[in-house]
C-alpha cells in the first residue's frame, strides 16, 4: 500500500517534470523541471532494488548534467530571452508523432503476458554489482574508462582558447 | 508491489514525452535536455526488468548509459557553447548551413 502511494509521488514528479521541461517558455524552469524529473526517476531506482543506481543518478544526472546544462544557459542567456516563441512550426506533427509512439510502445507492453516477478530479491545489491564490473562485464567497464578520459581531453580541446594560443606563438 | 507493466508504461510515457519535446522545441538546450530525458526512460526499462528477472545485467547496463550520457552530455555542450560563441544563438532553426 505505501509502495503504490509512493509510486504515484515519484510518477508526479517524473511526468510533471517531463511536461514542464516540454511546455515551459522560461528556459530556467525548464533545467528545474528536468531536475524533478531526474530525482523521481532516483526514486524509482530505490523502489526497484536499485539503490546504488539511485545514489549514482543523483551524483551524476543531477549534480553534473544538471548543473552542466545550467551552466550553458547562463552562458547562452542574452539571445534567448523568454519572449521568443519557443516551439517552432510543428507543434501537431510532433505531439501527433509521439502519441503514435506511446501507443506503438503500449501495443509492445500489452501483448505481453507478465509473468509474477521474484519475490525474493537480492538484498546485497552492491555486492552482485561490482562482482559483476570485475568479472562478465570487465570490458565494457575498461571500455568505458577509455571513453570518459577520451571524453575528457576532448572537451578541454573544444574549449580551449584559440586567439590566446595564436598570440603566444 | 507494483507490477513491471507499470514501469515498462511509464518509461514508454517519458520516453514519448522526451521524443515529443525534441521535434517540438527550438532551444538546443532543451533538445538536450529531452535527449536526456529518453536516456531516463530506457534506464528505467532496463532496471524494472533487471527487477523482475532477479539479474544485474541491467543495471550493469544502466550504469553504462548514465557515464556515456554524462560524456554526452559535456561534449554536446562544449559544442553548443562553441556554436553560441560563433552564431550568438541557440536556435535550432538557424544551424542550418549543411541544408541542401
Amino acid at each position: 500500500m505505501v509502495e503504490q502511494i509512493v509510486f504515484f509521488i515519484f510518477t508526479i514528479l517524473v511526468l510533471g517534470g517531463g511536461i514542464g521541461v516540454i511546455t515551459t517558455k522560461n528556459i530556467y524552469y525548464a533545467a528545474l523541471f528536468f531536475s524533478a524529473s531526474l530525482s523521481g526517476m532516483a526514486g524509482y531506482f530505490v523502489l526497484l532494488n536499485a539503490g546504488f543506481l539511485a545514489a549514482v543518478q543523483i551524483v551524476v544526472y543531477i549534480g553534473a548534467i544538471a548543473i552542466l546544462i545550467l551552466f550553458a544557459i547562463m552562458l547562452s542567456r542574452r539571445m534567448m530571452t523568454t519572449k521568443e516563441q519557443q516551439t517552432n512550426r510543428q507543434t501537431w506533427l510532433a505531439a501527433i508523432a509521439s502519441f503514435l509512439l506511446f501507443v506503438a510502445l503500449l501495443g509492445v507492453v500489452m501483448q505481453v503476458t507478465w509473468p509474477l516477478s521474484a519475490e525474493k530479491h537480492a538484498d546485497n545489491v552492491l555486492v552482485l554489482l561490482g562482482m559483476s564490473f570485475l568479472g562478465s562485464y570487465v570490458i565494457p567497464f575498461e571500455v568505458v574508462s577509455v571513453l570518459l578520459l577520451v571524453s575528457l581531453i576532448g572537451a578541454i580541446i573544444l574549449a580551449r582558447d584559440i586567439q590566446t594560443e595564436e598570440g603566444r606563438e | 508491489m507494483v507490477p513491471t507493466p507499470y514501469y515498462l508504461l511509464l518509461a514508454a510515457v517519458l520516453f514519448a514525452i522526451g521524443a515529443g519535446g525534441v521535434m517540438l522545441r527550438r532551444n538546443t538546450l532543451v533538445i538536450l535536455m529531452c535527449v536526456e530525458l529518453m536516456m531516463n526512460a530506457v534506464n528505467l526499462t532496463f532496471v524494472a526488468f533487471s527487477h523482475e528477472l532477479n539479474d544485474m545485467t541491467g543495471q550493469v547496463f544502466v550504469f553504462m548509459i548514465m557515464t556515456v550520457a554524462a560524456v554526452e552530455a559535456a561534449i554536446g555542450l562544449a559544442i553548443l557553447v562553441e556554436l553560441y560563441r560563433l552564431t550568438r544563438s541557440v536556435n535550432i532553426d538557424e544551424f542550418n548551413s549543411l541544408k541542401g
